[in-house]
């Protein structure tokens, strides 16, 4: 008798506790997972960086005061879709983990999108470019936070374009994000009346520019565009100079530079670039006060558009867990686009219902050295997107969530 | 029009080509004498030749020690290290499967390549031109970068000259008869060891001497000999693991194939090398200038 007690017992504690269990987070611990190039081309323009955004973002987010427990892991996919899709699996699957951020790499992050979607968690990208992550390949369970190629070539390509800037020739990295690149930045170019003369798509992580240039050159294009990120951008506009292409009246439009980019290359080889950026440390007090800590924590190194995209996208993302008092990857993304955003580096802003982040985008130019006040003192500001206007429409970007 | 394109471009591209064929023929040139007289696959030649890079670097940030010095120092300093590196760990391996000796460069590689990369992130530093070959010419097809000029004609002279040293000289005859039998050249009082030592020694300079001479074209990067050395190996390949020349030539010579292959299918472009080596390889097993043992 006893033991068929104890048994109603246990049965009537598992009816209480059932329910409740559900609107709980998920083994009572946050886990954000960090997946990013940890060891080629773009680790510093996210990486390490980016794991240190998404810690400041607990710290100041206050998670161990309001008594939630928040852990944070991290994995280096290599550029590799076949090895970030692995480690997405593994986490989501086996290691418990609740958000995967960052992803710099289109390729990879356009894989891990769909496992996200299978396993029903959730998806912050700050380091991916690619506008197909809020166009075709959107999903219920993923926000793109920090900027997208259509943005960048909506910034950068019409500003050239309206100053005279009207054949163009792209090099372009060959993968998904450079080809979204290029083909974003076309449509820009034509729709403002220009043209593009030729393409040439490079390997990514590719040491010697020196072929792409020249045919470059001898395409006569006033404006040579480059679909590129990282050290592949770093060694074009240097090598780029080698060859005289800037003397002999061709302009270089670097689509996509980073801080990180502009400190290795020195300004007096950097200066007077002009591209599009969702942030810079030097914006504001609060920027600054980011950018003294950041830097800090990560050899000096201030942070980039994508570390600063890292840390708003956790902090929003812990807030939305915080609300619900739930951690399912569905509903936590779901609560984060109904909440509007405010954060000390992009201030305030929304999401929209195919998962994009808006916030405004600006355009800067590189200083001279003689403008330059010491390391990392690079931007100057030449225009300011608001928000409403610095992404694709939401009508235009065929998103299957958006009803028509 | 040459296949579509105009011969002035096609001339400027196998310039190109020519230019990064250098780098290619100064390395595996190195790793070449390396395995010759070791018999060691010296996996670490990439890490060498960014460390050439950095010492480069260093000298000039650190003590204002610029582009000519460095050319010289560099290697010698790079060298040093390899010699202390050959006489307390590859030295324990020569009787051992080259296996071994594989093993332990390629985890030296991943180390020396690992600090460097945490000390100094993997976006690169800056290293300009020096002052005197800044500018270029124009060829009428193209405006060569005087740089690239020279280092065209300085990797020429020292592969032509080590080629010399290796297969016209006395010390060059020692050499070749210390890889085929050390026991007689020692019994004829000649001390083998020591001659092994500054062998290995001579090949990382080597590699050092190609990192000075790419720090002003590419970024001085932790990254770059971990990108360059898997064609540099294709190259040893395909040239005949050991053969002096056959790693000169076939070096310049993938490196006007590759340049080609930019114009033509830019996207293949970093797989031709591996393509051909596996065409050589079913065909010349030995490789193309190499001896079938």
């Amino acid at each position: 008798m006893r033991k068929y007690r104890l048994l109603v017992i246990a049965a009537l504690i598992g009816l209480i506790a059932a329910p409740a269990a559900q609107a709980q987070i998920s083994d009572g611990i946050i886990k954000i997972g960090v997946l990013t190039d940890m060891s080629s081309l773009y680790a510093d323009l996210s990486g390490q960086g980016s794991v240190i955004a998404a810690r400041m973002a607990v710290e100041d987010f206050g998670a161990a005061k309001k008594g939630m427990k928040v852990e944070i892991v991290s994995a280096d996919h290599q550029n590799k879709a076949d090895v970030g899709s692995g480690i997405a699996r593994q986490w989501l699957d086996a290691d418990k983990v609740d958000v995967i951020v960052d992803t710099p790499n289109s390729g990879v992050a356009l894989a891990v999108t769909q496992i996200v979607k299978e396993k029903g968690k959730a998806f912050l990208v700050s380091g991916a470019a690619s506008s197909d992550l809020t166009g075709k390949a959107c999903s219920p369970n993923t926000i793109h936070w920090t900027y997208d190629t259509w943005a960048l070539a909506n910034g950068t390509g019409s500003a050239i374009v309206k100053t005279g800037g009207d054949s163009w020739f792209f090099i372009t990295a060959d993968y998904a994000f450079g080809h979204a690149l290029e083909r974003d930045t076309e449509a820009v170019v034509l729709k403002n009346g220009g043209k593009v003369l030729g393409k040439v798509r490079h390997p990514l992580n590719t040491a010697d520019f020196s072929s792409f240039l020249l045919q470059a050159q001898s395409s006569k294009a006033k404006i040579i565009g480059l679909a590129n990120a990282g050290g592949d951008t770093t060694n074009s506009i240097k090598q780029a100079a080698e060859f005289g292409i800037v003397k002999g009246g061709q302009n270089l439009a670097g689509l996509l530079v980073f801080i990180t980019d502009v400190h290795a290359l020195g300004l007096q080889t950097a200066q007077g670039l002009i591209f599009t950026e969702a942030f810079y440390w030097d914006l504001n007090d609060k920027t600054r006060a980011f950018a003294k800590r950041f830097a800090e924590l990560d050899r000096g190194i201030h942070p980039t558009m994508i570390h600063a995209g890292v840390y708003s996208a956790t902090l929003h993302y812990l807030k939305a867990v915080e609300a619900l008092k739930g951690d399912d990857g569905t509903k936590v993304i779901a609560k984060m686009k109904e909440t509007p955003t405010d954060d000390p580096l992009f201030g305030k802003g929304s999401i929209r219902a195919d998962g994009r982040k808006l916030h405004p985008m600006y355009l800067f130019e590189v200083k001279k050295p003689s403008e330059s006040k010491g390391p990392w003192d690079y931007y100057k500001t030449r225009a300011t997107t608001p928000a409403e206007q610095a992404f694709r429409p939401i009508d235009q970007g065929d998103c299957p969530l958006v009803k028509k | 029009m040459i296949f579509g394109i105009p011969p002035q471009a096609l001339f400027g591209q196998l310039l190109i080509g020519l230019i990064n064929g250098s780098f290619y023929a100064m390395l595996s040139l190195g790793l070449s004498v390396i395995f010759g007289l070791l018999n060691i696959i010296n996996f670490t030649h990439g890490a060498q030749y960014m460390m050439g890079a950095f010492v480069a670097y260093f000298l000039l940030q650190y003590a204002g020690i610029g582009y000519w010095w460095a050319l010289l120092l560099a290697p010698v300093a790079v060298g040093v290290v390899g010699v202390v590196l050959e006489r307390f760990l590859l030295k324990r391996l020569y009787s051992l499967d080259h296996l071994y000796g594989l093993l332990l460069t390629f985890g030296l590689g991943l180390i020396i390549q690992g600090i460097f990369r945490n000390s100094f992130g993997s976006s690169g530093l800056p290293y300009a031109i020096p002052a005197e070959l800044t500018g270029g010419r124009n060829l009428g097809f193209m405006v060569l970068p005087n740089y690239r000029a020279w280092v065209i004609v300085f990797s020429l002279a020292v592969c032509l000259a080590t080629w010399f040293v290796i297969e016209r000289t006395k010390l060059g005859s020692y050499l070749r008869a210390a890889t085929e039998n050390p026991a007689l050249v020692q019994a004829f009082g000649i001390n083998v060891p020591r001659m092994i030592t500054l062998t290995y020694g001579f090949g990382v300079a080597l590699a050092a001497l190609a990192g000075v001479l790419a720090a002003p074209i590419y970024q001085v990067n932790p990254l770059m000999g971990a990108d360059l050395i898997i064609v540099v190996f294709a190259v040893v390949v395909i040239g005949g693991m050991g053969s002096i020349m056959g790693s000169i030539v076939t070096g310049f010579g993938l490196g006007l194939v590759e340049g080609l292959t930019k114009v033509f299918y830019p996207e293949a472009s970093n797989t031709v090398i591996f393509v051909i080596m596996a065409l050589v390889l079913l065909v010349k097993p030995a490789g193309l200038f190499g001896r079938a043992q």
